[in-house]
């Protein structure tokens, strides 16, 4: 391992702790935070990149927090970058928990505590949404009416019919699939 | 010794089917936690809910941390929660892999696309749960217009504009709203 690796690895292992102990409000808002540390900061991987890892993060079982951290981690520094990551997101969860597990009932009544946690709820909620913003701007770009029309679907479907994230994220699939296949018959067709 | 080693398996399997993440994990593993094992009560597993929401981690990676420390101690800890991320971190390379590999086959790469737009619609609806639980305080959607919290409303909307025009660090956004809800509640 040279000292160049070496160096991306521990950094990745300091910006993935970071993030990690302010994951509030479930994990969606790391995608968000790696943007800011390793797509505009760092310029370790582009934004499309970052792209494809939420969305492959977001398909595989498990809190996407860590598919992402590892993803990331995976792309920046093969396979140690990838167990660095998922080291240094695990362990703020893992450190706090295990402190708090002594004194949890006070933890949990602490009205200081809840009080900063609900001024975060909206916070996080204005970080996803700007995200958001950005990632259907980008997508709206690519100018695929299928593509385009998908994200808005699977919102309604997941959000208002509570339709299960798997049957939705193999229905898009299939989908793509369906699409691409017409467009080669209807070429060889003319 | 052998508690780990359970622990480590039982959480394997826990992470391997919570796939899609927040809210609706919760039940499956309760199942698991509760109802199966009985390592912990309903009691202690609602407890666990509020107190991974206060505490940085996502709900899978806090469970496992909060049920291992209770049963087997810090290495408990360890393992449940690397058992539950094992899953993830296996099968999103192996996946990452498979569509670099493949990129240039079309179907494949038009998969990938499809998939990004359906996690922009999974990622809104995430992020809906949230807008509802803090300016309703209720994440169902038979909410009373009443129960609006103006002052969340606000942050939401100051916070949106700082974002958008000044590309604010998000961390630095989560230490604000969070200084604000000292301040307002």
């Amino acid at each position: 391992m040279n000292s160049k690796r070496l160096k991306r690895i521990f950094t990745l292992f300091r910006i993935t702790f970071y993030i990690s102990a302010f994951t509030f409000g479930g994990g969606y808002v790391v995608i968000p935070m790696m943007r800011k540390y390793f797509v505009e900061d760092l310029e370790l991987i582009t934004e499309r990149e970052l792209m494809d890892i939420a969305a492959i993060a977001q398909s595989s079982p498990g809190a996407i927090a860590v598919n992402t951290a590892v993803l990331v981690g995976y792309r920046i520094a093969g396979i140690w970058g990838a167990i660095i990551s998922a080291i240094g997101t695990i362990l703020p969860p893992i450190l706090i928990l295990s402190m708090i597990s002594i004194f949890y009932k006070a933890f949990r009544d602490n009205s200081i505590i809840s009080a900063i946690l609900k001024g975060m709820e909206a916070g996080v909620a204005a970080t996803i949404v700007d995200l958001i913003i950005d990632m259907m701007q980008s997508i709206v770009k690519e100018k695929n009416w299928l593509f385009t029309l998908m994200a808005p679907v699977t919102f309604i479907a997941s959000f208002f019919f509570n339709v299960n994230v798997l049957v939705l994220i193999i229905s898009c699939a299939l989908l793509a699939i369906a699409q691409t296949y017409i467009k080669h018959m209807m070429r060889g067709a003319q | 010794m052998k508690m780990v080693i359970t622990l480590f398996i039982r959480f394997f399997q826990i992470g391997l089917f919570s796939i899609g993440g927040g809210y609706a994990i919760i039940p499956l593993i309760q199942e698991q936690v509760v109802n199966n094992f009985g390592w912990l009560t309903l009691q202690e597993y609602t407890d666990i809910i509020t107190i991974s929401q206060m505490t940085p981690g996502p709900l899978v990676v806090n469970t496992a941390s909060f049920v291992g420390i209770r049963i087997a101690g810090f290495f408990g800890a360890v393992a449940a929660t690397v058992g539950s991320i094992l899953s993830g971190f296996i099968i999103s390379i192996f996946l990452y892999n498979f569509f670099k590999k493949h990129q240039n086959i079309e179907s494949i790469s038009n998969v990938l696309k499809a998939l990004r737009s359906s996690s922009v619609g999974l990622i809104a609806s995430a992020a809906s749960t949230i807008l509802l639980l803090a300016f309703f305080g209720d994440t169902t959607l038979n909410i009373q217009i009443t129960h609006l919290n103006f002052a969340a409303v606000i942050v939401f909307m100051a916070t949106l504009f700082l974002l958008r025009k000044y590309k604010l660090n998000p961390i630095l956004i989560m230490v604000l709203s969070g200084i604000v809800g000292l301040f307002l509640y």
